[in-house]
């Protein structure tokens, strides 16, 4: 079977272009990093629109973009649920009622949030586990890149990480947080402009949206589903039998839609450090509203594709054929690449590839420089070297750590890329535990914001246990045919099977979330609280004064702002119900 | 940051598209490139597309350059 597809001089100059561009934004931020604060925190001067964008952008990686096409071909619509319910609450949320403490507090990384509210124990075990997690992430989308380009554009392996590596540390070592933060805006408008046509294409191609719904009706019902399965969301979620995600509705609710969305969007520093980059506390409230904006229309563009796919891939005539695995399993993930290949002529076609390596560098770009942030302020100036107090000198040492951070954030990615090489399944099971992580910490933080009474043992506890039960559950659970023990089971025995890996995921979730609460509330219950009300002002909700928006022009208010996105969201979930 | 961002989204889309755009005419006569699009010369259209968003910005960067 011939993959490879060859590209023209016209799709290689807008490749080059692209990337001269993304570097020269680099250089021409140089000049401003003068300070530690400027390098990691972009010294809190982006505006609402620019962090916004940035904001979705870094989870909108190149990953994200050919999984979620991928599970449009194989879960169609109800891939939303990503979106509409497992992402626009959880932005909601963090905008009215957490980014006021994540920016009031001053607080530098969500691991530093810990230390001011609880202790530095809590915080040394979260900016352990997040350095570890952001440095691994970074090497596996270092290696995706490398391995997609090596078999669909014939490009050498280790040519191409080690030039996208480059590129990446170029512009991430010139220009800082602000040069990753400006390139994911770049980004984010190359991605929707460079996949637009193939939405338009191959809706087209197929007769429009009842078009694609005719088309599918035969191929689901073979699969043994109602027929309009695929371009519906809610309407078979009633039992885990009658859809193809295996879930309930209310493993959707509360499993995506509560725990893993509100682990994620709320407490993941990667995401969160981008609204504390902007320019004023009002910002910052409004920064996930902005980005929920277009954040609930990118199903559009990746996953209706995929479900076209779907029909594509039944219809002899089209030619469409997914790559396939050792095992001779389709990769459902390389879909928005065979896409790209199947629709676009040579011009528009480098624009879409430009766009899939763009936001394979703009995440490890992300992940590079959440990861030298927290090491600089929550590891090396904690347990290295602590602040002098001769603020000039500290600013300018810190930059120079941050800097050298960078470097080896990269250096690290890379072997992590050649570890993943050679031991893939090891990288995704490591990958997998650390994203545990993310809901123990949002119960930790959430009590914490929420209620004064919790203490730092308890949250300490509650972090560990939580994350020790994540791991428990995947070692003793595993998803139907799970072949290895990256999947789950790896304790030995099989305590429960589940229809499909992400059910499975959702109950890891679930159970961690329990639990570290748990944990957290019955410990603060018999542990005493070490910080006086008045250290935790600004850090607790009720101990700090409401913010007023009285004097902001009312279209500015998180809170209206909040109304569009609600009414918004709700008005898809309905129209696709 | 000193740099308004709105300037090297400017510059890099109103490029991009004009090179569509202009690749996009000089094949139009080139029927077979364009079977796989369905016939649509999609280059004309996202270069077009491009050059229009390139230049809004742009020219609200410059606004803000004469306003100050």
């Amino acid at each position: 079977m011939e993959s490879t597809f060859a590209l023209s001089w016209i799709d290689y100059a807008i490749m080059l272009i692209y990337f001269a561009f993304v570097i020269g934004i680099g250089w021409a931020l140089k000049k401003y990093m003068k300070s530690a604060t400027a390098f990691l925190e972009a010294n809190r001067s982006m505006p609402a629109w620019v962090a916004g964008l940035a904001f979705i952008s870094t989870n909108l990686g190149a990953l994200e973009v050919m999984g979620m096409t991928g599970s449009g071909l194989k879960y169609g619509m109800l891939t939303t649920h990503f979106y509409w319910i497992g992402a626009i609450p959880a932005m909601i949320f963090l905008a009215l009622f957490m980014m006021p403490f994540y920016y009031g507090s001053k607080a530098r990384s969500v691991p530093e949030y810990l230390k001011l509210r609880y202790d530095e124990k809590t915080r040394g075990l979260n900016a352990i586990l997040f350095a570890v997690m952001t440095v691994l992430a970074s090497g596996i989308s270092m290696y995706a890149l490398a391995i997609l380009t090596e078999k669909l554009l014939g490009w050498n392996f280790h040519l191409s990480l080690l030039i996208s590596a480059a590129i990446v540390l170029g512009y991430t070592y010139l220009g800082g947080l602000s040069s990753a933060i400006y390139n994911e805006v770049l980004q984010f408008f190359i991605i929707v402009l460079g996949l637009m046509p193939i939405v338009f294409l191959s809706l087209k191609d197929l007769g429009g949206w009842t078009g694609l719904h005719e088309h599918l009706a035969p191929l689901v019902a073979a699969k043994g589903y109602a027929a309009d399965t695929w371009t519906t969301t809610w309407r078979y979620t009633g039992s885990a039998g009658t859809n193809p995600m295996g879930v309930q509705w209310y493993g959707i609710f509360f499993g995506l839609g509560f725990v893993l969305s509100f682990g994620y969007w709320c407490t993941n520093f990667l995401i969160v450090q981008r609204a504390m980059s902007a320019e004023s506390k009002l910002a910052a409230r409004n920064t996930p509203l902005i980005g929920a904006i277009p954040k609930m229309f990118i199903p559009f563009l990746i996953i209706v594709p995929g479900i076209a796919a779907l029909v594509l891939m039944n219809m002899p005539g089209k030619g469409f054929v997914l790559p396939v695995n050792a095992q001779g399993q389709p990769i459902y993930d390389y879909t928005i690449i065979m896409l790209l290949k199947q629709y676009l002529p040579a011009g528009a076609l480098g624009l879409g590839i430009t766009a899939l390596l763009a936001s394979f560098m703009s995440g490890m770009a992300g992940n590079v420089s959440a990861f030298n942030t927290v090491w600089t302020y929550d590891i090396y100036q904690s347990y290295i070297r602590p602040v002098t107090g001769d603020k000039a000198a500290d600013e300018r040492h810190y930059l120079n750590v941050g800097r050298i951070a960078t470097v080896f954030g990269v250096i690290v990615s890379i072997a992590a890329a050649y570890l993943a090489s050679m031991f893939g399944n090891i990288m995704d099971f490591l990958q997998t535990i650390f994203s545990m992580i993310n809901a123990p910490l949002f119960a930790v933080i959430f009590l914490g914001m929420f209620w004064k009474r919790t203490t730092g043992h308890a949250a300490f506890m509650g972090l560990l246990l939580g994350f020790l039960v994540a791991l428990a559950h995947h070692g003793l659970t595993a998803p139907v045919g799970a072949d290895t023990l990256v999947k789950g089971g790896w304790l030995g025995v099989v305590l429960h099977t589940y229809p499909v890996e992400m059910a499975q995921n959702f109950w890891t979730a679930i159970y961690a979330w329990v639990v570290a609460t748990g944990v957290t509330v019955g410990l603060s219950l018999v542990t005493k609280r070490k910080k006086s009300d008045d250290e935790l002002r600004g850090l607790v909700y009720s101990l700090t004064p409401r913010e007023k928006d009285e004097e902001t022009v009312w279209y500015k208010r998180p809170a209206t702002l909040a109304v569009v996105v609600a009414v918004i969201a709700i008005t898809l979930t309905i129209l696709f119900w | 940051m000193g740099l308004d961002i709105k300037i090297p989204i400017g510059l890099l889309f109103t490029i991009i598209g004009l090179l569509l755009t202009v690749y996009g005419i000089a094949t139009h006569a080139d029927s077979s490139l364009y079977v796989k699009s369905l016939n649509i010369n999609v280059n004309i259209w996202s270069g077009i597309v491009m050059l229009v968003f390139g230049i809004v910005m742009l020219v609200f960067s410059k606004w803000k350059i004469s306003e100050k």
